[in-house]
């Protein structure tokens, strides 16, 4: 029974969505499911803040290896809830907006947060740097082939690009490297994707069908009924 | 003295004079206005067309008509349309859209929520009129008007019929397959390496004595991926329950890490070992992008898991996971259906998933005829969907277009 439930809803809501999308007078019904969903997850976030202070807090109390952490992270999930709930310095007061310039909770989002986030996206660049050099080494036939055709789009989006093969006549333009680099990226690579973005579409179908009729159960930790 | 003063006052007059009054005329709009010549009405819309808006649920009417004769041409003076609407002939109108000059037709698309003002109620006449406007807001041209028209739903979608005739031809594939598999037939389905280096990396993991690290990426629960993902978490949780190593599923949304812990702990039943389950394997760290990621990296270098799994939705995070991983000596295996980051994860990882083959996993590592059945019927749906591109490359070329029209598909 315990399991039959969600089988059952999952298959009603999954059946009641597929039908939205042929029959319009469904598009309501499955527009009220999604909405029900929004409201479930309103209350998953309390589940996921009282997961993190209840994991930390044990690790604090426990004095568990790294424990330092967590004293950093609930220090600063505490933080940001004061200022966030109790406006703390906001200039309008407690009926202000909790954004405005001037806000403790604004100072910190502006001053703190968006800076270590940004400093991690940063790091991206380097990550591509590293990652692009082990993808390049022309070990191999396929590796050889990425790596000419990766160069060749690096240069066809630059200056350099443009000059190197500027003499080349009109009538073989196709040549020239940033019209070459054009080619890679709208003809071959293109139909990659296509042909991995068909097989998902079908990988959807079939997954979502699988969770329809019930037959995929893994989900809910179904092996023994 | 005086009457010297008097000359050099009226010369100082006559030369300020007409200074004055252009300066005058410059800058005062009435006298501006009053100097310029009103600019011509451009011509009115014509031949104005109201029909229900096809293949909807109601509450919407669709307008075409016949641009301005001084609409790109003519005077050429027309800057855009107005459409009014009201319920009867008479009015009041009220404006309902605006829209650039050149179009030659628009959805009035109204709430169907009772309560809201902007509610558009089926059947009841409406009546529709179109005022061609120009950069002078005085300058403006109105049609006749329109109507009555109106809106109601449709029972079925007519555009998506080429989508049902799909769905239904997969779903009966689906259903002979998994018939065939109940009945016992042997299916083949094609190895996945990815899937078959999971057992493999729990195996290092355990002689290494060493955790697995799991991320279900940043997809909510109601992503299909992220749900393929729970599928291929059970399987690991469960051989990981078996092997008795360490599991760590650091969570980005509340709900995944809810649907994740009840699936682990069922894995560690279903292995009979429910004691070995901890509270603290899955839990939640963040729903800040690039917080988690700081958060799962720390995770990764300093516990130096044997093997990462990443499976589910993922964005620009997914190369700093998988090269921090990389650089802690990780095994990886990874798979997404996002198409931007199948790239970074062939390159930083051991094994990938591409696209489909995450929604393959979940069967392929469970092998049970119920869900190959299903794989099976997505396997020859492939075949068909080459098929036909092939048919239609080839009728295409020979200018046959009918083949294409029958796959189009409206909203």
């Amino acid at each position: 029974m315990k399991r039959k439930i969600p089988v059952i809803i999952t298959s009603l809501v999954g059946t009641v969505l597929i039908l939205s999308v042929f029959f319009p007078p469904a598009e309501r019904m499955g527009e009220d499911f999604s909405i029900f969903f929004d409201i479930i997850a309103v209350f998953a976030f309390f589940l996921g803040g009282g997961n993190l202070v209840r994991i930390h807090g044990n690790k604090i109390y426990k004095k568990a290896r790294d424990w330092g952490f967590s004293a950093v992270t609930l220090a600063g999930f505490f933080l940001m809830l004061a200022a966030g709930l109790f406006k703390i310095a906001n200039p309008g007061g407690i009926a202000a907006d909790v954004t405005a310039q001037g806000s403790l909770f604004q100072m910190l989002y502006d001053w703190i947060f968006n800076p270590l986030g940004a400093s991690m996206y940063a790091l991206l660049a380097f990550y591509v740097a590293s990652a692009s050099y082990r993808a390049f080494r022309a070990k191999n036939k396929e590796a050889t082939i990425l790596l000419i055709a990766a160069f060749i789009i690096l240069l066809g989006r630059t200056p350099l690009g443009v000059y190197a093969t500027a003499w080349i006549p009109e009538q073989f333009s196709l040549m020239q490297i940033p019209n070459l680099a054009i080619w890679i990226m709208t003809a071959p690579n293109l139909a990659g994707q296509r042909a991995i973005m068909i097989g998902i579409a079908l990988g959807v179908i079939s997954m979502s069908l699988r969770l329809i009729l019930g037959v995929e159960r893994t989900y809910l930790g179904t092996d023994n009924e | 003295m005086k009457r010297q003063f008097l000359l050099l006052l009226l010369l100082c007059f006559a030369v300020a004079a007409p200074l004055a009054t252009a300066q005058t005329a410059e800058d005062s709009p009435l006298s501006g206005e009053a100097a310029v010549a009103v600019s011509p009405a451009p011509g009115p819309v014509s031949n104005i067309q109201l029909k229900d808006t096809d293949n909807d649920h109601g509450h919407s009417v669709t307008l075409s008509w016949e641009i301005s004769p001084d609409d790109g041409a003519g005077l050429n003076n027309v800057i855009g349309y107005e459409i009014h609407r009201a319920l009867s002939p008479e009015g009041p109108f009220v404006k309902r859209a605006g829209v650039p000059a050149g179009s030659h037709s628009h959805v009035d698309v109204g709430s169907k929520e009772e309560s809201s003002p902007d509610y558009m109620k089926d059947y009841i006449d409406y009546y529709y009129k179109i005022r061609t406007i120009t950069a002078d807001s005085a300058v403006n041209a109105e049609s006749t008007v329109a109507g009555p028209i109106q809106s109601y739903g449709q029972w079925f979608n007519t555009g998506r019929v080429p989508v049902l005739i799909f769905v239904a031809c997969f779903l009966a594939l689906t259903l002979y397959f998994i018939n065939r598999a109940k009945g016992g037939a042997d299916l083949y389905v094609r190895p996945l390496a990815g899937i078959g280096a999971v057992d493999e990396a729990i195996g290092r993991a355990t002689e290494m004595g060493k955790p697995i690290l799991y991320v279900l990426g940043l997809g909510t629960a109601a992503d299909i991926a992220t749900i393929a993902s729970y599928t291929i978490l059970g399987r690991v949780a469960k051989k990981v329950a078996e092997y008795q190593t360490g599991l760590i599923v650091p969570c980005y949304d509340p709900i995944v890490m809810t649907v994740a812990q009840e699936t682990v702990k069922a894995s560690y039943a279903d292995a009979g070992r429910p004691d070995s389950y901890k509270e603290d394997m899955v839990y939640f760290v963040t729903q800040s992008q690039f917080a988690y990621v700081a958060a799962v990296n720390g995770t990764m270098l300093r516990d130096l898991p044997a093997t990462n799994i990443y499976m589910g939705k993922f964005y620009a995070e997914s190369l700093i996971l998988a090269e921090t991983g990389a650089l802690a000596g990780s095994i990886q295996i990874a798979g997404t259906d996002e198409i931007a980051q199948i790239p970074f994860f062939v390159v930083a990882c051991d094994y990938t998933l591409i696209g489909e083959e995450l929604y393959a996993a979940s069967a392929y590592l469970g092998r049970e005829p119920l869900l190959l059945g299903s794989l099976k019927a997505q396997d020859y749906a492939k075949a068909g969907v080459i098929l036909i591109a092939l048919v239609g490359f080839i009728l295409l070329n020979f200018g046959v277009d009918g083949f294409k029209e029958f796959f189009f598909v409206s909203n």
